[in-house]
């Protein structure tokens, strides 16, 4: 029961620095292009790699849940990207469009490889 | 300010519901195939498309922004996909991330379609 606790509490964390990483990035770039998505989805997908191989999963797993799968899980997001391709499609901005799903998708596999690959190292040395 | 207390608690909520399903549905043992995340981030997809359509700024917030966007994730998705690819799944691990993308967009299309007309 407890990991469902630390779970929900990484979410709202997660959830809140997603939003904070948009809130800025619209600031700063505007919305003719995801770069808060890009962002939080890439750096999710590296962090979640590196922790996965994290001790703490060993040591305290419903803690490392609480972190893995709730903090960094929801820190990126499948569903925004979904409607951000919407988004790009309504306003016709057929090149930037082409451009994101080809980021997220090879982005996405590298740094979540990065991650893994890296936290295999420290584990093992 | 009391936006960020609704996305906040969407969080909250959306991640526990994700953690559910996937105990749930971990325990069935079905396939190889990641069963879990593709259900919460097709149905997310569906979903964030449909509020996409137009709801209050504090509905979107709490629900679109903290519930499914904590409900649906990216980062597990590739490292699913990684360790499928690493184990030699190649099929598989292609299979998932191609309907994953595939399907997710199209459902938003559909759910966002369904709240417009």
């Amino acid at each position: 029961m407890k990991a469902y606790l630390y779970v929900g509490i990484g979410g709202a964390v997660g959830s809140l620095l997603r939003y904070f990483v948009s809130f800025i990035t619209l600031y700063f770039f505007g919305n003719a292009f995801p770069y808060g998505t890009v962002a939080v989805n890439l750096l999710g997908a590296f962090l979640l790699g590196w922790f996965t191989s994290h001790i703490l999963y060993q040591t305290n797993p419903s803690l490392a849940t609480g972190i893995g799968t709730g903090m960094i899980g929801s820190f990126t997001t499948l569903s925004t990207l979904s409607v951000d391709v919407l988004f790009l499609w309504e306003n016709d901005a057929i090149m930037a469009l082409l451009l994101y799903v080809t980021i997220s998708m090879i982005g996405g596999l590298f740094f979540a490889y990065a991650g893994l690959k890296i936290g295999q190292k420290q584990v093992d040395s | 300010m009391i936006g960020w207390g609704f996305v906040a608690v969407g969080g909250f909520f959306g991640a526990i519901s994700r953690f559910w399903i996937g105990n749930v549905v971990k325990r069935l043992k079905l396939t190889k195939l990641p069963l879990a995340t593709l259900i919460v981030n097709l149905i997310g997809s569906f979903f964030l498309g449909y509020l996409f359509a137009g709801v209050s700024e504090h509905i979107y917030s709490l629900f679109g922004v903290g519930f499914l966007g904590a409900f649906t994730t990216f980062s597990t998705m590739n490292v699913e996909a990684i360790q499928l690819l690493n184990g030699k799944h190649i099929f598989t691990g292609v299979f998932y991330l191609g309907i994953t993308y595939l399907i997710g967009v199209l459902l938003a299309f559909y759910g966002y379609f369904l709240a417009i007309n």
